[in-house]
């Protein structure tokens, strides 16, 4: 699973066309939402599939159909090298980056952290059986209701302000 | 049972992989969509940690409000993308260089 995900999302990256990239990147989604399933969490793993494929990437491919028609002939003229010149400090910077973040992961040791120990001792991991989704639906309304109602605002200011943005100007 | 340093690894690999296609790319749609893989390495953080936290959940409930911020984020951007492509008729972040009247 990690290896799809890991290879599509490569592939993201590397790929010149628009297109190809985002339908990779479909399969990038798909690919986390079955890492999602491998924790235990199918709630997040369903949200996932329903708002990134269903919602977002939908709105990319509209976007790039509205703007895209000469992309695609300035995609097709200009034939770059694998890694050109340009790209060289973006490539030098993120494997620096990730030379230290990997170095930082491994040297964390993130599976003998207190907590993590402590809530093993108590019982408190996710099993398998367990029915996850009634125990967010639950938390969601109790502890997590004041999150909950900030971030419901903030989408509907989005979606307003989306709406605002794209309209067709009467005048001016 | 998979270890939370593997979870931590992908992560780590699909975040750089993000912040690759935000410096290099020549297209805006493209730049947003390394923003998305670097959001979703975060969920993956979230996620993998919130398994052990049965009680609150807090994990999950955080990444459902993640992937809610990134539909948002995603939705604004991609109308102010259709705007300046209006504008400049091009969406290369290099090219656009004046300032509207």
């Amino acid at each position: 699973m990690a290896f799809i995900t890991l290879g599509s999302a490569v592939f993201v990256a590397v790929t010149k066309n628009l297109v190809r990239s985002i339908f990779m990147f479909f399969i990038t989604l798909f690919g986390l939402a079955g890492l999602y399933i491998v924790c235990l969490a199918d709630f997040v793993a369903i949200t996932q599939i329903v708002i990134y494929i269903g919602g977002i990437l939908v709105l990319m491919l509209f976007a790039f159909m509205l703007s895209g028609r000469d992309n695609l002939n300035n995609f097709l003229a200009q034939r770059k090298p694998f890694i050109s010149v340009k790209n060289l400090p973006a490539v030098i910077l993120v494997l620096l980056f990730l030379v230290v973040m990997l170095n930082m992961v491994v040297s964390v040791d993130a599976d003998n952290f207190d907590w993590i120990k402590k809530s093993i001792a108590n019982k408190n991991t996710l099993l398998p059986t367990e029915n996850t989704t009634e125990n967010i639906g639950v938390n969601l309304m109790t502890k997590y209701l004041l999150p909950f109602e900030a971030i419901s605002v903030l989408l509907m200011v989005a979606l307003v302000g989306a709406a605002h943005l794209s309209r067709k100007e009467k005048k001016v | 049972m998979i270890s939370l340093t593997n979870y931590l690894i992908v992560s780590v690999a699909l975040f750089c992989i993000g912040m690759y296609m935000v410096l290099s790319k020549h297209n805006a749609i493209q730049i947003l969509i390394g923003i998305e893989l670097m959001l979703n390495a975060a969920n993956l953080n979230l996620v993998a940690f919130g398994k052990y936290d049965s009680a609150n959940n807090a994990g999950q409930i955080f990444t459902l409000f993640t992937i809610v911020m990134a539909a948002a984020t995603t939705a604004v951007a991609l109308a102010i993308i259709l705007n300046v492509y209006k504008q400049y008729k091009t969406i290369d972040p290099d090219k656009i260089d004046k300032l509207g009247d």
